[in-house]
């Protein structure tokens, strides 16, 4: 405090209010000031960056450790370095990244009958679960999807008949 | 090893993945025993999250058996059984200095507005989460905590987000003895705020939500009011009307991006996905309280934009207090209160589910079925 009130001495009045009891994130943070040194503390052992990681551009650097599980790859890893030239405050990085993630089900899908494994959607839907314990919805989701797959075959094949005539 | 795998909106399976591998000095490796779904994996499991990828293995609520430690591992040693936190956190950056855990800066490359998490998207860090039979964590001279002889599994793996975000939730409202406390939500965050609003000396604790089973539950549970919402007009007027007019001195949002409440919200926020969720409780938290009162926000949005009604908050001189809980700071505070009995957490569980049954454990949790409030994860290779 007395160092920054000489650094600020040419403001007149800085600082005469200052109350640090008054803060209203206590007791959520130790104050330390420790942030107002910047970007100074002694950094954990980089994790080696043996995967692509993309990071974000208003940070220099890659953080000390991440996580490298699934790197970016094809159309949708190309979508979200796009989006990383871009900072978290742009929609030029959110909704390309939004695209990427709807992109990488597909390829999902792909990659799954690539190996040879046809997804069982309604497994991975806990479908199973529904049928227990909320067969009333199922039952009424499949009645809508029928009637509605119903009438638009009866659309088509009475305008088919149409043209007939 | 078996993890859970996401595929895309709605679509979840349990796969065989490679073991996790110590990759940095401070790492360890811990077998899961027990991991939950939290309700913020719902926004992930529903596709609202930016940069969740095909492949990636969620859970953030795990505890387990240390099974290989890295060469600067101090803290766990191997035989452990630990409580991880859901932060990864380094402990020497400016911010975890200032023992705000939940938003270190040496835990996420891809974005400076988050702290590192287990299995919460890319935005998070990228890390593989819990919801596993193993699990590589970082920074283990800071997190994990060894679970106190005698303590039920059930409780321990409840310190490690629920009980911590509902216990910060309330001391973010700055609660006062004898203040009205509304909190937004009976999930299972809400409730535990609800419960922990008491121990900050509040004087009538209101909760809301549309689910009766939930409603019933958080009353017995947290000894509180409970209404549910869609059988009042409007909850921001019932409010108004039980305060004497005035409002609520501290409201918490505990519901995040899938509140439901307001058409607009819903449309905008969960079908178009045109905002960051639907922000329904803070709006109805914002226009709740009183002048001059506090909101506490633990609910999680994604990371664009939200309509709220800001002009409110300069209106009414509200103070606006939010985080990711900060678990480090608080789980000494919380072993204590579980160890005291001022707080049972394993109450919450009502559901345990094997690993392998992955997929139905998110549809009940997400379609809040067979009167499910927490649902508990058990892996094979659990062994307790």
């Amino acid at each position: 405090m007395e160092d920054l009130a000489k650094k600020f001495e040419h403001i007149k009045g800085w600082g005469i209010d200052a109350d640090p009891k008054n803060d209203p994130t206590y007791p959520m943070k130790k104050r330390t000031n420790a942030e107002h040194a910047g970007y100074t503390w002694d950094r954990p052992t980089q994790q080696p960056i043996d995967v692509e990681v993309l990071h974000s551009n208003e940070r220099p650097n890659i953080t000390a450790v991440f996580g490298g599980t699934v790197p970016p790859s094809g159309l949708s890893g190309k979508l979200r370095r796009y989006a990383f030239q871009y900072g978290e405050s742009s929609y030029g990085h959110w909704l390309p990244l939004l695209l990427a993630d709807r992109v990488n089900v597909v390829e999902g899908i792909i990659d799954d009958l690539k190996k040879g494994h046809v997804p069982n959607i309604f497994a991975e839907r806990g479908m199973k679960a529904s049928w227990k314990h909320d067969r009333s919805t199922i039952m009424k989701k499949a009645a809508i999807g029928i009637f509605a797959i119903a009438a638009i075959a009866a659309w088509k094949l009475g305008k088919k008949s149409g043209e007939r005539d | 090893m078996l993890a859970m795998e996401y595929r895309g909106p709605q679509r979840v399976r349990i796969t065989e993945k490679p073991m996790p591998e110590i990759k940095h000095p401070e790492d360890t490796i811990v077998r899961v025993v027990r991991s939950c779904i939290c309700g913020s994996d719902l926004h992930l499991y529903n596709g609202n999250v930016p940069d969740t990828r095909v492949g990636e293995t969620f859970g953030h609520e795990f505890i387990g058996v240390v099974e290989e430690v890295g060469t600067e591992v101090t803290k766990v040693k191997v035989g452990d059984r630990v409580i991880v936190p859901f932060n990864i956190a380094c402990g020497k950056c400016a911010f975890c200095k200032q023992e705000l855990y939940g938003n270190c800066h040496e835990a996420a490359p891809q974005a400076t507005a988050a702290g590192g998490i287990f299995g919460y998207s890319h935005i998070t860090g990228g890390y593989a989460g819990g919801q596993a039979e193993y699990v590589r964590v970082p920074y283990s001279n800071v997190g994990p905590t060894v679970i106190p002889e005698g303590m039920d599994l059930d409780d321990a793996v409840m310190l490690t987000d629920v009980v911590p975000t509902g216990y910060q939730a309330a001391e973010m409202g700055g609660i006062q003895p004898g203040d009205t406390v509304v909190v937004f939500g009976a999930g299972p965050v809400g409730i535990m705020a609800a419960k922990c609003a008491w121990l900050f000396g509040a004087g009538r604790v209101i909760v809301f939500d549309r689910e009766e089973y939930r409603l019933e539950f958080v009353r017995n549970y947290a000894q509180c009011e409970a209404y549910n919402f869609e059988s009042i007009e409007d909850p921001v007027v019932f409010v108004k009307r039980t305060t004497d007019s005035l409002g609520a001195d501290v409201c918490i949002d505990c519901v995040g991006a899938e509140a439901a409440g307001s058409a607009m919200q819903t449309i905008t926020g969960r079908k178009l996905l045109l905002q960051a969720g639907s922000a329904t409780a803070l709006h109805w938290a914002i226009n709740s309280v009183k002048k001059g009162g506090i909101v506490s926000i633990v609910g999680v949005y994604g990371p664009t934009d939200n309509l709220v009604p800001i002009g409110n908050v300069v209106n009414k001189g509200i103070t606006i207090r939010a985080n990711q809980a900060s678990v480090p700071r608080l789980l000494p505070r919380m072993i204590e209160h579980v160890q005291n009995g001022v707080i049972n957490p394993k109450a919450l569980l009502t559901h345990r589910i094997p690993l392998e049954e992955i997929a139905d454990g998110y549809r009940i949790f997400a379609d809040k079925l067979d009167n499910c409030i927490k649902p508990v994860l058990i892996p094979p290779s659990a062994g307790m």
